[in-house]
């Protein structure tokens, strides 16, 4: 059924596909829908995480059946084996569980997430339906495929390197703020156990 | 033709390979103990069969049979699949690594195509390798949290930070031999070490010393094994785990060390040379392939009956404070050398 919606949402025209191929994006496209409706509807944190890392590794498999290895080997290190991994640290170490005081006080916050979400589903289903057909997949030259890790590294190096830099210094920022923020509050705790 | 290429010579090669690894792991089993008893002055098992050799068998005939345990207050679902998720990707790991030569002039021929001693020479080899140890962290949280004990999930923790942090140092001790190799393929980086100078220990020796001491971090192996530190801990994430579930998280770590020495002997001691003798033939790269992985796993029990175990904060210094910086001061410096 999730095959079927997505035939009809998505027809991909790529050059050079297979049947196999053409049956694996399917599956694996079934595989992320319903993992990601998992990662919502599932009331144990544990468990949203766990289908969110299905999720992932489905994206990952999409990517390589385009032939993009490196991105989907990119994709499992940094997502699934390192967001992740801290995403459940977390969660265990928090031993989030108590659903119910949760819905309480998110009650009025669910009505602006609906307003939000359907806007944000217009726009995408409007993006879509316009560019379905008018978009083709750039096509492969030669024999180097388009995920290839030299031809990747040299795009980020000369043709993309001012957005790479600017992306690295977003994540610098990033991780200078929260050493920042641990620090002063447990600057502030050590003063007041030496005042009482 | 097609399908005797892309489904049947595959499939041969995985049987072949999935079963020497499990052979492998009922020969270091035995290895664990037998030279464990020899470091300490003792015999150790050599009862059942020569040398103790059947011994394995008896060892797991006796966990099938024992009950199938699963405790009341366990979450079923997960605890159930933890073991899964952590014999997976230590099995999946073996795919890239050529364990014997991958010539195509000296490999045999079967059904007519060249038979490789490599799964799958994959264009990403080495960060294939990076993103699925990173996973087998996932069964050990998961079968830490799943079984609802406080001391497996001290366990579960201590193993998640340990792998992260030492995750950081593999990696990157890693690029330093891709800048040499200038690829990722495990046959380009194996094809170069085939003069023994021109091994990458020699290069690359902080490299080696970096990768080979978070390889043990990574395999949760003495001296760095707090995941499961009985004294502390029971036994740490597997405590709720018996019978056949256990074996497999027993299994899952040795799994785990034959395979990291596997990648440790191709990118580092020269994968199935010896010596710079070119066009070896194929039982022969086999041969020394097998016989430098088993020099290495004697390391791995060896450090393991030497050195005590790490306390946490040592633990974390080593690898932040002494492993990371080697790491990143030995990829500037290659960098440099590569660049005049």
């Amino acid at each position: 059924m999730f095959g079927a919606i997505l035939w009809f949402a998505f027809p991909i025209n790529k050059p050079g596909d297979t049947l196999l191929q053409n049956a694996l994006f399917f599956v694996l496209g079934g595989v992320v829908v319903i993992s990601a409706l998992c990662v919502i509807y599932f009331r144990n944190p544990i468990y949203s995480a766990l289908a969110l890392v299905t999720a992932l590794f489905a994206v990952a498999g999409l990517f390589i059946i385009l032939e993009a290895y490196f991105v989907a080997a990119v994709q499992v290190i940094v997502y699934a084996g390192a967001i992740m991994v801290l995403f459940l640290f977390v969660i265990m170490l928090l031993n989030l569980g108590d659903e119910e005081s949760l819905e309480d006080r998110l009650s009025w916050a669910k009505r602006v997430a609906v307003v939000i979400a359907s806007l944000f589903f217009a726009e995408v289903f409007y993006i879509t339906i316009k560019l379905v057909g008018s978009v083709n997949a750039p096509k492969v030259t030669s024999g180097q495929p388009v995920g290839d890790p030299k031809t990747i590294g040299e795009l980020l190096f000369t043709k993309f390197l001012l957005p790479f830099e600017v992306a690295s210094l977003i994540l610098l920022a990033a991780l200078i703020g929260v050493i920042t923020l641990v620090h002063r509050r447990s600057d502030e705790r050590s003063h007041t156990s030496s005042d009482t | 033709m097609d399908w005797l290429t892309y489904l049947v010579l595959p499939l041969i090669k995985i049987a072949i390979a999935i079963g020497s690894l499990l052979l492998g792991v009922m020969m270091m089993v035995l290895a664990e103990r037998r030279v464990s008893a020899w470091l300490q002055d003792r015999h150790g098992p050599n009862r059942v069969g020569w040398h103790g050799m059947m011994q394995p068998m008896a060892d797991g005939l006796k966990f099938i049979f024992k009950e199938d345990l699963i405790p009341g207050h366990v979450d079923k679902p997960i605890y159930l699949l933890a073991p899964l998720v952590i014999l997976v990707p230590a099995l999946m790991t073996w795919a890239v690594v050529p364990f014997g030569t991958t010539d195509p002039t000296q490999v045999p021929t079967l059904f007519g195509q060249p038979f490789k001693f490599q799964l799958s020479d994959l264009n990403i080899g080495i960060l294939y390798i990076l993103a699925i140890t990173s996973l087998g962290v996932y069964g050990v949280v998961l079968g830490a949290w799943a079984s609802n004990n406080k001391y497996s999930l001290l366990g579960g923790l201590r193993a998640a930070a340990q792998m992260i942090s030492y995750e950081l140092s593999l990696g990157l001790s890693l690029i330093g031999v891709l800048m040499i190799s200038g690829s990722l393929k495990f046959s380009v980086i194996v094809a170069q070490q085939t003069d023994i100078w021109d091994w990458n220990i020699f290069r690359q020796f902080p490299a080696f010393l970096v990768f080979t001491i978070a390889s043990f971090a990574e395999t949760n192996r003495a001296p760095f094994d707090l995941a499961e530190a009985e004294q502390e801990l029971v036994g740490g994430y597997h405590t709720e785990y018996s019978s056949l579930k256990f074996a497999i998280f027993f299994m899952a770590e040795y799994l785990h060390m034959i395979v990291g020495s596997a990648v440790n002997v191709s990118l580092f001691l020269g994968g199935w040379h010896l010596f710079g003798i070119e066009n070896i033939h194929w039982a022969f790269s086999i041969l020394i392939f097998c016989a430098k992985v088993t020099l290495f796993l004697f390391f791995y029990i060896w450090v393991r009956w030497t050195l005590p175990r790490f306390r946490y904060d040592q633990l974390m210094m080593l690898g932040w404070k002494v492993l990371l910086p080697i790491a990143l001061i030995n990829i500037v410096g290659t960098a440099i050398i590569l660049a005049f």
